[in-house]
């Protein structure tokens, strides 16, 4: 009898599976990845156990390292229309290219009076307004004209009558919306090392305008009693 | 790693025959697509998971009218907090100034820190009643399936017990946002619900820079 041969091969691996999972796996997070929005100033923010994520209608007044103050709001109608008010509030015209590009931008920090000029910067411009000299951002103090008390106030009151017509339609497709998801939230942004002062100088605003609920954007870091609904053990 | 093919597909049956022809491998190397295709995964997998903003929501009292007297409280069990850059100072039930009218002691400032010896065993002290409470609670939980409303609404009233530990905040002109954000964070550690960031008092601030100077 003839001895049986192994057939001789190099030792391999089929990785067609490997590499469609791979890949499958590689295209889910690229598509729900949503990058980091780019922000005309950096801002470190400290950390908290809150594992509340970010809600979705926001208005959100940024306090830079130097106390510069920003502001965003969300929904496209409502920027629109805020844009327009303050706008009117203060004289100040705008062309149809200039309030296209303030529906694209993120957090701004200027004048009403350099607003236009502002809206015709490109994003790295307005990136490396916070190093002109006598940038203010927003003006915030009460002793001028405070600026940031109207984007506030007119924005609050915008978004809350689109945030009305909003869950009135969800309200016809899914009876138990909830009125509460469609109301804007109050963020703030702040350095840490910024002063508590010039964030307090913002704070006031808001509880001037009787919006006591605040909310601070915190990284997340690990809660010393395990979750943070999990009960808390006793030394 | 990847395949060197030996052989096409067809059989290993035959050999040495006449088919010389077919020597080339139709397979391709896949180890720099699978090393790129892995890169790829890890970074978007890590950068999505890290990068979602969270929030911490602090409710503020609501300012008084100007011409509403505020209502006399009675404090039960109350501590302030007086931050200053990167230190913390604090003093237990109400403020008394020198030479008051009700003859109490001065109040004095203690100082403690951020670390987990100073202000959280502070606060988890003061605020048994709300721990042992809750413990009490989860337990109850775990056994009836309670549902979560009803859960909610038992630690806010816990938390508004007069037993339970009230927290004022001031801060001076140099304290941080983080040393601010830091002290609140504590205090949701410890399930303290009645959080009043206030303005700081003369008297205290005086006591303060005695304090840091």
């Amino acid at each position: 009898m003839p001895k049986i041969k192994m057939p001789r091969s190099a030792p391999s691996i089929d990785m067609t599976p490997m590499v469609d999972l791979a890949f499958l796996l590689v295209t889910f997070f690229m598509l729900s990845a949503n990058f980091r929005e780019t922000e005309p100033v950096q801002v470190d923010t400290p950390s908290s156990i809150s594992e509340t994520i970010i809600p979705k209608n926001v208005i959100m007044v940024t306090v830079g390292e130097k106390g510069h103050v920003f502001f965003n709001i969300t929904g496209a109608d409502t920027r629109r229309d805020l844009l327009a008010a303050m706008g009117d509030k203060y004289n100040v015209k705008f062309t149809e290219e200039q309030a296209e590009n303030f529906l694209k931008m993120t957090s701004f920090g200027c004048r009403m009076a350099d607003m236009p000029k502002y809206l015709d910067m490109t994003t790295e411009e307005r990136k490396r307004q916070v190093e002109v000299p006598g940038f203010v951002g927003i003006p915030a103090d009460t002793a001028r004209a405070n600026e940031l008390r109207d984007w506030i106030s007119l924005g609050n009151s915008l978004a809350m009558k689109y945030g009305k017509d909003q869950y009135e339609e969800a309200l016809t497709k899914d009876p138990n919306a909830i009125a509460d998801d469609f109301k804007p939230k109050f963020i703030l942004k702040v350095d840490s090392k910024a002063l508590y002062v010039y964030a307090k100088n913002v704070i006031d605003i808001f509880r001037d305008l009787n919006l006591n609920n605040l909310n601070f954007v915190t990284n997340l870091e690990g809660n010393p009693n395990g979750s943070a609904s999990s009960e808390k053990k006793e030394e | 790693m990847a395949e060197i093919a030996e052989g096409g597909g067809g059989g290993g049956g035959h050999k040495g025959g006449k088919k010389r022809a077919k020597k080339q491998s139709t397979r391709i190397d896949m180890t720099p697509m699978v090393d790129l295709a892995f890169l790829l995964l890890t970074f978007f997998v890590l950068t999505s998971t890290f990068s979602k903003a969270k929030v911490m929501s602090l409710v503020y009292p609501a300012k008084p009218e100007p011409n509403q007297e505020m209502p006399e409280q009675k404090i039960f069990n109350a501590i302030t907090f007086i931050v200053t850059e990167d230190k913390l100072f604090y003093y237990k039930g109400e403020f008394y100034p020198v030479g008051n009218p009700k003859g109490e002691p001065p109040t004095q400032l203690s100082e403690t820190n951020f670390g987990p010896d100073g202000v959280r065993k502070l606060l988890a002290d003061g605020n048994r009643y709300v721990i042992e409470e809750k413990a009490k609670l989860d337990e109850r939980a775990a056994k009836t399936n309670l549902p979560d409303s009803i859960y909610k609404k038992e630690m806010i009233a816990m938390k508004k017990d007069d037993r339970a530990l009230k927290v004022l905040i001031k801060t001076d002109t140099k304290a941080t946002c983080k040393n601010f954000i830091d002290l609140i964070d504590e205090l949701k550690i410890a399930n303290i619900g009645v959080i009043a960031p206030v303005d700081l008092m003369q008297d205290e601030d005086n006591l303060l820079k005695a304090k840091t100077q």
